[in-house]
């Protein structure tokens, strides 16, 4: 945390109201996101209670699984989530603009520019909390290797073609979300955090009620003041007023509401099976039969009865889930609305273009067949996403920085930029043949950078270009900067690129878009450190044990694809064996 | 898990391993019964069976076994999910966690404090080898009883284990020949094994998985922590005569009778270093949060933001030298604090964001 943002948080605590974080918005922020709120089962991994799931704010889907530990209920469920998401993930599949691409030539081996399509606009999801976001990524895991009945026909308990579909979206986004910047998924918690500072620390900013209390207090209460509410405080049944945003339930309403309703449930259902049983056989003794009704009347009765208490006990299980639910989807809607106030920063889209191509190419793999993303990712594909994010890390700092002048005063603070009023342009040119400008700008600054003579440093212009400049000398109160480029090509320098005497500069020792280290070497040519070279597809995959791995599913893959994804990996990819107690 | 005394454990374990020791027999392996009064009669019945099971040379499996480990002079009584006891005679604490490990990792945060609590068991247990070399008149060793991992390492490759696995298991599970040469040679100093097993769900599903985990640096911390602890003699000492945490409880041993303003009291004269990390872990942590929000200690924001704040340690006096009413210019932390001061109101009125934060839509683009 920077001594900037400490400061803030001192002033947001010292009075109890948060403070701006940012100035303008760093993430995109769809005109019609996807809301996902999940809940789980409490001490068992990724075995969902329930959702609220949709794109309107006045009328989520609900689903719940009343009875979590059944697999057919959580099935159920899966598919049902599949429904409700599904549809919004492949909606934008089809709407495509023309782009250009680099790719390298198969004969020749030379980078060409080749047209492709990119979707015009990309799908994105929110998540109450980072928690969340890893919850999307065990749904992703769970879902993608479900065998549907046409692909296995002996399959126990086949999937929906569109479950292992959505998971495969899910794996996709939780892997996007892991690139810094990137906006596919977002935890709300996080984004909030950004862009505005309150007056606790991090780790109690993961709280989103406490976090929203603090940035919108109701009127008449400091943040602090709500934030603590938004924590602690309980009604008089004992719950928690603003349940956890999941999606981890309250201990409290775990057991002292839920435990009871799915035991409820339990119950009534076991009643209905043993009616049904009871109507079959014929069996007028069981249950409360009245003396003068016959024996098939009563057991219809009876069975009538079990079916409405049936329903009756999911009912409430769906209403105690929900009500546990809802005010996390109200406060996920009440953050859109917060960052919606906020203005886009300027290089967001440029960010959200990324997504787009990062969308694209997942749709462009499931359109032609390929196979689901493997469990673990080889050496190869990790030390790419590795590099990638790294760069991505990079140009996220330089572009918020760029776009938002209380970023940048922390890079000032920091040393690594600086800006101040122009005193002195002094023109000078190169001893070339042809002279070239050199203008030479004294700068007056209380900023105090760490510069070496001859240190690069760049600026940015107003039409988006960089210009770049070296460092010349320190003087009392200001610095001397060499301007070397940006200045078209002509023996004067275009109008507006330099400036004048009196124009507020600001100049950065960062870069404006780095780009990544040197690139990692062909596939083929994969260093033993990083696993060798991938063993050609078919027969005897090192590593894995392919013996016993059944029919493999049908694959077509691209070269490409094939070669960042060795055999060994995909043979190991077969799906979860069914065990009698599965959770998921 | 535990079903059959053990006997899917062990064999996960003898999988896990893969050193060549010879595999557990196809029955159930032997379960030594601990059940006895009290802490002390658990940990002595445990130390007892412990040196049966370990002279038998055969698999045995130790449910809930009770140790005892000096805290601060003071004895701390420990319960192992189970402890594995080799034919070569070496032991092996095992952890058994509810988190997931899909695809053969889990949540890193709770492996890191499964670790740290086996290392606890694994020092227990290394005090407890100890006395049991002494007592059978071994030289050595005692000191250096846990995490020895080299010579441990030597040993589970003794002479016996070059059969490999097949030799072994058609040997059903007797005591290998060289197994008392071997463990003489390797002495009790390698008798714990740094590696515990760490047995969790695997995938989605309920059977189990199991990694051996190397608590080596955990076993470093928390020796070193636990040297470094002041005995309990000196911190009762520190406190008012008659200061009491007993919640005195009524019969049903659930309601406290103690009125809460004495517990307060007795609360409030020790000192606590509250920091935010304490929520996820002690529930005491509300109380100290609030106290330290009260006393304005700028701790209540985080740990590391003291790294740059000097002297400055409420919140009050790093906002006062920051508006420039307080503190010594000369001072670097003070001098920072300005110019973030300076910095930050400059960007916020730059993007005529000035002033109070959160009226929504106030927000221009600079």
């Amino acid at each position: 945390m920077s001594l900037i943002t400490t400061l803030a948080r001192m002033e947001a605590a010292g009075d109890g109201h948060a403070r701006p974080g940012a100035t303008v918005r760093h993430r995109h922020l769809a005109e019609r996101p996807l809301v996902l709120v999940p809940l789980t089962t409490a001490g068992e991994a990724g075995a969902p209670l329930g959702a609220l799931v949709g794109t309107d704010r006045e009328a989520p889907r609900l689903l719940v699984v009343a009875q979590p530990r059944d697999r057919d209920l959580r099935f159920a469920f899966l598919a049902d989530l599949a429904d409700a998401m599904l549809p919004y993930f492949e909606a934008y599949g089809d709407d495509v603009e023309a782009a250009e691409r680099s790719e390298a030539d198969p004969e020749t081996g030379k980078k060409v520019k080749v047209e492709v399509e990119l979707c015009a606009d990309a799908p994105q999801l929110l998540v109450p909390s980072a928690a969340g976001v890893e919850y999307v990524r065990l749904l992703g895991r769970s879902m993608r290797f479900r065998r549907t009945a046409e692909q296995d026909p002996d399959t126990p308990y086949p999937a929906p073609p569109r479950v292992p579909l959505l998971g495969r979206w899910l794996t996709h986004i939780g892997e996007r979300a892991r690139v810094p910047g990137s906006s596919l998924l977002l935890a709300m918690t996080q984004v909030l955090a950004r862009h505005w500072t309150t007056g606790q620390s991090n780790l109690e900013d993961q709280h989103l009620g406490a976090l929203l209390a603090w940035i919108d207090p109701p009127p008449g209460t400091t943040g602090a003041e709500a934030a603590l509410r938004a924590e602690l405080a309980r009604g008089a049944d004992g719950l928690l007023t603003t349940p956890p945003a999941g999606p981890a339930t309250d201990p409290a309403f775990d057991n002292r509401r839920l435990a009871p309703a799915i035991a409820r449930y339990d119950a009534a259902r076991a009643e209905v099976l043993d009616a049904a049983r009871g109507r079959f056989e014929g069996d007028p003794g069981a249950g409360t039969v009245p003396p003068e009704a016959s024996g098939a009347g009563s057991a219809r009765a009876r069975q009538h009865a079990a079916h409405e208490a049936l329903r009756a006990a999911e009912r409430e299980v769906r209403e105690l889930v929900a009500s546990q639910l809802r005010p996390t989807w109200d406060a996920v809607w009440h953050g859109v609305d917060l960052l919606r106030a906020l203005p886009e920063g300027g290089r967001v889209a440029d960010r959200w273009k990324r997504d787009r191509w990062s969308y694209t190419a997942h749709r462009d793999r499931v359109r032609a067949g390929e196979p689901p993303q493997p469990k673990r990712d080889d050496a190869v594909t990790a030390a790419q996403k590795l590099s990638a994010r790294e760069t991505a890390q990079a140009q996220l700092d330089a572009q918020e920085a760029l776009d938002d002048p209380l970023v940048m005063a922390g890079r000032r603070l920091a040393g690594e930029a600086f800006a101040g009023e122009v005193s002195e342009v002094l023109m000078t040119y190169t001893e070339a043949k042809v002279p070239r400008p050199r203008p030479l700008l004294t700068i007056r600054t209380e900023d105090r950078p760490y510069l070496e003579e001859h240190a690069k440093v760049y600026r940015a212009l107003a039409d988006g270009r960089t210009q770049t400049g070296e460092f010349v000398a320190y003087e009392p109160g200001a610095l001397v900067v060499r301007v070397t480029g940006g200045m078209g090509r002509g023996k004067t320098p275009e109008p507006g690129s330099v400036p004048d005497k009196g124009d507020r500069v600001c100049w950065t020792l960062f870069e404006h878009a780095p780009r990544g280290g040197p690139e990692l070497p062909d596939p083929e040519h994969t260093p033993w450190t990083h696993g060798g070279p991938p063993v050609a597809s078919g027969a005897g995959a090192g590593g894995a044990d392919t013996g016993d791995s059944g029919p493999a599913p049908v694959r077509a893959f691209e070269p490409a694809a094939a070669a960042v994804a060795p055999v060994a990996a995909l043979a190991a990819d077969q799906p979860d064996p069914v065990t009698s107690e599965d959770f998921l | 898990m535990k079903a059959d005394g053990g006997a899917e454990l062990v064999r996960l374990l003898h999988e896990r391993l893969g050193d060549g020791s010879p595999a557990p027999g196809p029955g159930p392996v032997a379960a030594p019964d601990l059940t006895a009064a009290g802490p002390e009669g658990r940990t002595a019945r445990t130390e007892l069976a412990l040196r049966e099971a370990t002279a038998a040379g055969e698999w045995a499996f130790f449910d809930h076994p009770m140790l005892a480990l000096s805290v601060a002079g003071s004895p701390a009584y420990l319960e192992p999910d189970a402890i594995v006891v080799h034919p070569d005679g070496g032991w092996t604490v095992v952890e058994i966690k509810s988190f997931p490990m899909v695809d053969g990792s889990a949540d890193a945060a709770k492996v890191g404090a499964a670790a740290r609590q086996a290392a606890v068991y694994v020092l227990a247990l290394g005090e407890l080898a100890g006395r049991h070399t002494d007592g059978e008149e071994r030289p050595g060793g005692a000191a250096r009883a846990a995490g020895d991992g080299l010579a441990d390492r030597t040993a589970a490759r003794g002479p016996e284990g070059s059969g490999g696995d097949a030799a072994d298991r058609t040997a059903g599970g007797a005591q290998a020949p060289g197994g008392p040469l071997a463990d003489h040679a390797a002495g009790a100093a390698e008798r714990v094994r740094h590696r515990v097993l760490l047995v969790c769900p695997k995938d989605f599903s309920n059977t189990p998985t199991a990694e051996l985990v190397d608590v080596r640096k955990q076993l470093a911390t928390t020796r070193r922590q636990l040297s470094r602890l002041t005995r309990i003699e000196a911190l009762a000492a520190a406190l008012p005569e008659g200061t009491t945490f007993d919640l005195r409880l009524s019969e049903d041993g659930r309601t406290a009778t103690r009125p809460v303003e004495e517990l307060l009291a007795a609360v409030e004269s020790v000192d606590a270093a509250y920091a935010p990390d304490c929520l996820a872990v002690c529930e005491l942590a509300f109380h100290c949060r609030e106290r330290t929000r009260a006393a304005g200690a700028v701790e209540s924001l985080g740990r590391g933001v003291r790294g740059e704040l000097g002297d400055l340690t409420t919140v009050e006096a790093v906002l006062a030298a920051a508006r420039g009413e307080a503190g010594d210019a000369g001072d670097p932390a003070v001098e920072a604090l300005r110019r973030a001061a300076a910095l930050r109101s400059e960007a916020l009125a730059a993007a005529s964001y000035g002033g109070r934060p959160v009226d929504g839509g106030a927000a221009g683009c600079g």
